[in-house]
């Protein structure tokens, strides 16, 4: 099971097991749902800033484990950072998940290295990115259903 | 019609070694383990004598049908009459024109909704279906009510996946244009009692569609003790090609559907004044048609039958029994789909894990199932889970292959305890 650990990390089961951030956040500034038409996975996101910082971030969803965990360690990670920090910290990320010859940025993307195991399963991307496509959705937050599509 | 190769099976049982050697796919390898297939309700494998039969096609008898006079298209024509009349015996049809070939059961089931439905459907008028049905036969009778104002009707399910007969009955009235419904579900494995329903539509005088997608690798076919009006299918899930599906239509009906698609082949006659179509099955068969997929199919239908379907269902009963049995050791599994009548096809959810992890550990132990919604949303929101994990079996299926999975689920089951 060495392999499948790679892409199971003890923290993304962690995660998966007791999301943080997780539930409706009332009066939210801005909110948006992702959907992954592939599997039916549905998730929406509530925010609220304080300025362009981004105060407050909850998630709401049910998924895989590598979504669920990715949506909750994602909202750990851009609490606190500016809309403009998160919108970078997201193209590290896909990058990260999609790419074989991206040197890892582990200052940056911290946490979330664990899921550099998944750019070895292309048929589980889209769990992993759902959330993050959501995110930017929320920024515009225009009411359109975000997809992975 | 040969049923059974009696030379080299002695009893009654299925020689599942010498099946397994027909499929050389089988002999393939997966993350190091050997690949146990048990995906077949999405698509089944393909024996080297179809294989060969499609290799041959191309390397032997390749040229256009209905077209030249020279030796060549005369043989191509040949064969691709030949397999229709396959599989014209191999679902008992009255006659071979009875048979249209299409690309899948998807399109099978479109050209009826346009062809038939857009001649006799109109406002206020109704169609029944299923809360079972694969979305193939749902959206195109949701565009056929689009583009008539017709409704649609849907009948209900019960727990265990079941077909409530008695709702169904009451939703036929003299509205009813059409009764659609799938004849074995592909995400519960519930098999329909087709022929019963049938005569409870008729008596109405309503027409029934069965989408025979997955009851055609499973079980024998037989249009005149059935009754139906439309049968479809396609031959990937018969052990044969990629695209290429089958709709079979009473004689009667397909006389009176206008075309589905014009073009080549469709056609009597052309004048830019006036165009005469051709008689049946050419009618509905426009264009160069999968030619090899044809042949392909006939082959598959050939293998079908030297095999038998009384060997092949007693062997997919018992793997059904077993599996159904070790699954249940696995902590946390449930069974999604449990009728009395059922195939062997076993979806199931596992608590505390979403489906889409169960495949991606399975798939390391060499285990390929589906995971997902299986394009039976509805199904999905009766039972109320997002996907299930469905593992399906075919004739070259074994119980050392369904141990293998239980083993790979209590792998699951360590990662994700309860």
């Amino acid at each position: 099971m060495n392999d499948l650990r790679e892409l199971y990390q003890e923290v993304i089961l962690d995660h998966n097991k007791q999301p943080r951030n997780f539930g409706k956040l009332e009066q939210a500034n801005c909110h948006a749902e992702g959907y992954n038409p592939l599997c039916g996975d549905r998730l929406n996101i509530w925010m609220n800033f304080n300025g362009d910082v981004i105060a407050d971030v909850n998630f709401l969803g049910s998924g895989c484990a590598i979504s669920t965990a990715s949506a909750s360690l994602m909202t750990d990670a851009v609490k606190g950072k500016t809309i403009d920090e998160a919108q970078k910290l997201c193209e590290r990320f896909k990058d990260m998940i999609t790419s074989d010859t991206e040197e890892l940025d582990s200052v940056e993307l911290g946490k979330l290295v664990v899921f550099a195991g998944v750019r070895e399963y292309p048929a589980r991307v889209k769990c992993a990115s759902l959330a993050w496509h959501t995110l930017l959705a929320a920024f515009k937050d225009n009411n359109q259903i975000a997809t992975t599509e | 019609m040969s049923m059974g190769s009696s030379t080299k099976v002695s009893s009654s049982a299925l020689d599942i070694e010498r099946i397994r050697k027909d499929f050389p796919i089988l002999k393939r390898r997966i993350h190091g383990k050997p690949l146990v297939y048990l995906d077949n309700a999405a698509t089944t494998q393909k024996p080297q004598q179809v294989l060969d039969a499609l290799a041959h096609y191309y390397e032997e008898d390749n040229a256009n049908i209905h077209r030249g006079v020279y030796q060549l298209s005369t043989a191509a024509t040949e064969k691709y009459d030949t397999a229709r009349q396959k599989v014209s015996s191999f679902i008992n049809a009255r006659a071979s024109h009875e048979i249209i070939f299409t690309r899948n059961s998807t399109e099978s089931i479109n050209l009826v909704a346009q062809s038939f439905g857009r001649s006799n459907v109109s406002t206020d008028d109704e169609i029944v279906i299923t809360h079972m049905e694969h979305h193939s036969n749902i959206v195109p009778w949701q565009l056929l009510c689009e583009q008539t104002g017709a409704q649609l009707r849907v009948a209900p399910i019960d727990d265990r996946g079941q077909l409530k007969l008695d709702e169904l009955e009451r939703l036929i009235n003299s509205r009813t244009k059409l009764v659609s419904l799938v004849h074995l579900s592909n995400s519960l494995g519930t098999i329909n009692p087709v022929a019963e329903i049938v005569q409870i539509a008729h008596q109405n005088d309503v027409p029934v569609l069965v989408d025979g997608s997955q009851a055609a690798y499973h079980m024998p076919l037989d249009m005149q003790s059935l009754d139906c009006d439309f049968y479809v299918f396609t031959g990937h899930k018969l052990y044969g090609p990629t695209g290429i599906g089958v709709l079979y239509g009473r004689e009667a009906l397909l006389e009176k559907m206008p075309p589905y698609q014009g073009g080549g082949d469709m056609i009597s006659s052309v004048t830019f004044d006036k165009t005469t179509y051709a008689e049946l099955p050419n009618k509905f068969e426009a264009g160069t048609p999968h030619i090899a997929g044809v042949v392909g199919l006939g082959a598959a239908v050939d293998y079908i039958n030297s095999i038998g379907f009384d060997r092949i269902m007693s062997h997919e009963q018992d793997l059904l029994t077993y599996g159904t049995t070790e699954l249940s050791a696995v902590p946390g599994l449930q069974l999604i789909g449990t009728a009395d009548r059922k195939a062997s096809i076993l979806s199931f959810v596992l608590k505390g894990v979403h489906p889409h992890d169960v495949g991606t550990i399975v798939d390391t132990e060499g285990v390929a199932i589906r995971t997902g919604h299986h394009c039976t949303q509805p199904v999905m929101e009766r039972f109320r889970v997002p996907a299930t994990v469905r593992a399906s079996v075919a004739m070259y299926n074994t119980r050392d292959e369904i141990d293998v999975l239980v083993r790979a689920l209590f792998k699951v089951r360590e990662m994700f305890p309860i």
